[in-house]
């Protein structure tokens, strides 16, 4: 059967009842006038285009890239595959790849080859290090590598060159995830599975726009609806998402007021005494100050400050307080928003106090935005140190140093490892003088560009940028090394269920294009990093040796990898972690027996003050929590900083669309993803337009203290009082090429986006800023290129033509072959 | 009120608007370190209800403690460790506040004054908090401004 994906981008419904087997699809796309019989190889991988983990295979003809198709097998897609992952492959062979290495000559970037470009890197590297010291050095990574990449690249920056200075782009996506678990269970590890979605009778998402951030798994949501027992939904969104349509409670409350709800739903949830007493005495502490705390907090008083109707509120109260099994998700609607960790914390204070965790159907799944931002926060190269060891730790200090086989003062741990805001600070003020930037644009993804740009164009600040294309960000750089991408190496992904799966290279590099593992082991060697033996710090050369390396340093870690191998993953596709010798299946849920990373002597963090980020004293952390229990940790509302007046009397928020990832370095180069979303729009309420007479297509200029950006209306069922603007578009495929500065109006939402960040996660805040609105010039018969089959749909149905792919977006959806893995799951009758 | 208590109500009001005032003058002179910038202001908000809600204590014993509007912090020292000084004077201005604080909780009790104690409860963890956030972020940036520079 034939689908346009661009027009249905969920797929045809395989209905399926609560704890029912969710029945295999599989999706596959061929290039033009490929014919299945004529692939030659199939090869092992999965998404690199959002945080799902999707398995697929990757078709090879003639040494290309000819298709790909979901394996039906994997219990995480059971062969479904989204637009992104099905048409965004194409990307690989576009023309402007970068194929060799580019450096900066007078002011120019022109061709060299990879010794002199590597050269360069190191005299720099060591010129800082004589000069300065290795606090000089900073490297900001991503969430789109592969876990050999990030561990190998941990070692050499915190072992090799000693800075504290390792950071990735999760900051921006899944920090607050990773900071509200270690604030409520001591330690990161996402304790639900995506299977918990077989088993709710109660989803509620909050801030998570599940149908286009993970497009799997809301087909999933979508095939349970369909059938004799659905779930019921509770959607947290001010924005008329997929979810809120299918929502029992939709809640749409003013941006930057998640804190106040939350606390809303605790109180109500504690009044009705729909708390599981038992699970709270045995497995929490700080259930008095919590109850204390949300005391006052009734539906009324939030109802005023979130601007939500008070009995709404009491409804999604009824469905959270009365689920048999609820499962929660959250993401950027929570964790880009005032008080991120904050709120994040109390969906797993409500998870706590009714006992909902560990068994099927009950969990937590606090989200990630990127393929592999989880690998990115437990091999350490985000603001944490590897393993989730404790950097207070002394203890956690030495076991990493016995893994690395160096002093332990040679690991760099008198201070948290440095957020990538406050890194992009050092390097403002010049205290860094060195970044290296692997696989991530922040020349679009950092609020406030304007002082990104002329922070990255200082002379006195050497920039590195390890990319496949000549982004906005290579452009400002002094060293481009072009980057071998998905399918053109071997690694491994794990998602946001801790799913780990292997990608293997299927093609090969473009041109001199390299693997980043290479790049990083090349540089190291060069650099001729020892260990306190005199041994090579890295000894490894390959993927498969990098993750036999990785899994030394994972082991006795929540997140133990030592269960799994390069030959497992090939026979047994995703393994969940912890995945050991004694549990060589892995482990579908975290928390199953007891909170297990909580203890003074294991945790990761000690914990912050939410609101301050001030850091909890280890002493502070052993009298208040001795035995290691979950961590219900109150906090009260504070007003975002920046509210809307009569200047800017707008809130404004931006997001993504489910047609394009990260800043469309890729999905903007394919045309069945571009077409569907080919330039950035701006969103308002329906009650908005009217008052100021603006209707669909009129050109607007959005307006903050930082900047401006220009693009189409599109008027929908958004809340009142908010424009949304989505954060893909950038400047590549303009006239300009990298930004405004020479005259053209700004295109990328983050001109107009605030630098202010959570003070616990350190996540930049994009969903609470003031903004204006003004007319630039009429639509004449002009629509917004957004798309419709999405949250971006316009108010009046007939508004825009509607969404769709033709001819070129005509995918294959086949009943499933292949059986269903065979892990049964527990969770009795429906 | 005995003078000794009311004595410590006045240090303290001082305290509280020299704190709010200090926060306040960080926050703008440090504008481009954003993190200081926001929570400095959002900390001072909490030193201003302080000094309101003492001097409304005092006042329903008969005590006017006085508006002075208190010097600035003044700017001393070069660039980056102009910040480290100003963390270092926010820290020793809020130190001084909780002994204050310490003080009158210790006479409330002596003294059985519940409206004393239940303002220094709600007041003084507050305190401490924006103790442990200025020693928190000399922590955090004197590695890299005293050695990178």
């Amino acid at each position: 059967m034939q689908a346009d994906r661009i027009a249905d981008p969920w797929g045809a419904r395989t209905p399926y009842r609560r704890h029912g087997s969710w029945p295999a699809r599989v999706d596959t796309f061929l290039a033009e006038g490929v014919e299945p019989g004529a692939v030659e190889r199939w090869v092992p991988a999965a998404s690199l285009l959002h945080s799902g983990g999707d398995a697929m295979d990757i078709a090879v003809v003639d040494g290309r890239m000819a298709g790909v198709r979901g394996r039906a097998v994997d219990r995480v897609n059971r062969g479904r595959l989204g637009p992104k992952d099905l048409f965004g492959w194409q990307a690989n062979a576009s023309q402007d790849r970068l194929t060799r290495p580019l450096v900066r000559r007078d002011g120019h970037l022109v061709e060299t080859d990879w010794d002199t470009a590597m050269e360069r890197v190191v005299g720099r590297t060591r010129e800082l290090l004589d000069e300065r010291g290795p606090g000089a050095i900073g490297f900001y990574t991503s969430g789109q590598l592969f876990l050999e990449d990030y561990y190998t690249l941990a070692v050499l920056a915190r072992a090799g060159i000693g800075t504290n200075h390792l950071d990735g782009n999760t900051r921006l996506c899944t920090a607050t995830a990773a900071e509200a678990l270690k604030e409520s269970f001591g330690c990161d590890g996402q304790p639900g599975s995506f299977d918990d979605l077989d088993h709710a009778d109660v989803i509620a998402l909050f801030g998570h726009n599940m149908a286009e951030t993970q497009t799997a798994q809301w087909a999933r949501i979508l095939d349970r609806l369909a059938s004799v027992d659905p779930p019921r939904l509770l959607c947290v969104d001010p924005r008329p998402t997929q979810p809120a349509r299918h929502a029992a409670v939709h809640l749409a409350p003013r941006v930057g007021t998640n804190v106040p709800l939350l606390n809303a739903l605790l109180h109500e949830t504690i009044r009705h005494d729909r708390v599981d007493h038992d699970f709270v005495d045995a497995h929490t502490v700080g259930f008095e100050e919590l109850s204390e705390r949300v005391s006052s907090c009734t539906p009324e008083w939030a109802a005023d400050i979130c601007d939500v109707p008070a009995a709404r509120i009491s409804e999604a109260a009824e469905l959270v307080g009365t689920a048999e099994a609820l499962l929660s998700t959250v993401l950027q609607g929570v964790y880009q928003a005032h008080q991120a960790t904050a709120a994040a914390v109390q969906v797993n204070n409500l998870h706590l106090i009714r006992g909902m965790l560990g068994r099927p159907g009950a969990g937590v799944l606090q989200m990630n935005g990127q393929p592999s931002a989880e690998n990115t926060r437990e091999c350490g190269a985000d603001g944490d140190l590897p393993g989730f060891r404790n950097w207070q730790n002394d203890e956690h200090i030495a076991d990493l140093a016995r893994v690395w086989n160096v002093e332990p003062d040679r690991i760099p741990h008198f201070a948290p490892p440095t957020h990538a805001m406050q890194m992009f600070r050092y390097a403002e003020q010049g205290s860094i003088g060195m970044l290296w930037i692997s696989g991530t644009n922040p020349a679009v993804s950092l609020p406030e560009l304007a002082r990104i740009r002329a922070l990255l164009a200082q002379d006195r600040l050497f920039t590195v940028v390890q990319d496949l294309f000549l982004t906005e960000t290579a452009r400002l750089a002094d060293v481009v090394l072009p980057a071998a991408t998905w399918g053109e190496k071997t690694g491994t992904i794990t998602n946001a269920d801790r799913t780990v799966h292997l990608c293997e290279q299927a093609v090969e590099p473009p041109g001199e294009a390299r693997p980043d593992l290479e790049i990083f082991l090349d540089f190291a060697r060069r650099m001729d990093f020892r260990d306190k033996d005199g041994g090579p710090l890295i000894g490894w050369r390959e993927p498969e040796e990098a993750f036999e390396a990785w899994k030394r340093c994972s082991a006795g870690r929540p997140c133990d990898y030592t269960g799994l191998s390069y030959d497992r993953l090939r026979q047994a596709g995703g393994i969940q972690w912890p995945c050991t010798g004694a549990r060589p299946d892995g482990t579908p849920r975290l928390y199953t027996d007891g909170i297990t990373w909580a203890h003074p002597d294991d945790c990761e963090s000690y914990g912050k003050d939410l609101e301050t980020g001030a850091a909890v004293d280890p002493v502070e952390y052993r009298s208040l929590n001795p035995e290691g229990k979950a961590v219900l940790k109150a906090a009260a509302y504070i007003e975002p900083h920046e509210m809307p007046d009569e200047r800017y009397p707008f809130q404004l928020s931006t997001g993504r669309t489910l047609y394009h990832f990260h800043t469309r370095t890729k999905t903007g180069r394919v045309a069945q993803l571009d077409e569907a979303a080919p330039d950035v729009w701006v969103e308002i309420s329906t009650a908005d337009a009217e008052r100021l007479g603006l209707g669909e297509g009129d050109l607007v200029k959005v307006t903050t203290p930082r900047g401006g950006l220009e693009g189409r209306l599109r008027v929908t069922g958004i809340r009142p009082g908010l424009l949304f603007v989505p954060f893909h578009y950038g400047y590549w495929d303009t006239k300009e090429g990298d930004g405004p500065d020479r005259g053209g109006p700004g295109r990328a939402a983050n001109e107009t986006t605030i630098t202010d960040w959570d003070p616990a996660s350190k996540q930049p805040l994009f969903k609470t800023a003031a903004a204006d609105l003004t007319l630039v010039a009429r639509a004449d018969g002009r629509h917004a290129p957004a798309p419709t089959t999405t949250a971006s749909a316009p108010a009046h149905p007939d508004a825009a033509p509607v969404t769709a792919g033709g001819r070129q977006a005509y995918a294959t959806q086949n009943p499933g072959y292949g059986e269903a893995p065979g892990r049964a799951e527990p969770g009795g009758t429906s | 009120m005995k003078d000794g208590i009311a004595h410590i109500l006045r240090a303290l009001h001082r305290g509280e608007r020299r704190l709010a005032r200090d926060l306040s003058t960080a926050a703008e002179r440090h504008a481009e370190e954003h993190e200081i910038h926001h929570v400095a202001t959002d900390l001072a908000a909490w030193s201003r209800e302080h000094a309101e809600r003492l001097a409304e204590l005092a006042a329903g014993d008969g005590l006017r403690l006085d508006d002075d509007i208190p010097e600035p912090l003044p700017a001393d020292g070069p660039g980056a460790l102009l910040l480290l000084h100003d963390l270092r004077a926010l820290h020793l201005a809020a130190t001084e506040n909780s002994l204050h604080w310490e003080m009158l909780a210790q006479a409330a009790q002596a003294s059985r004054d519940e409206r004393l104690l239940s303002l220094v409860s709600a007041c003084h963890p507050q305190t401490l908090r924006q103790l442990r956030w200025s020693d928190t972020m000399v922590k955090q940036l004197s590695p890299q401004l005293l050695t990178s520079l």
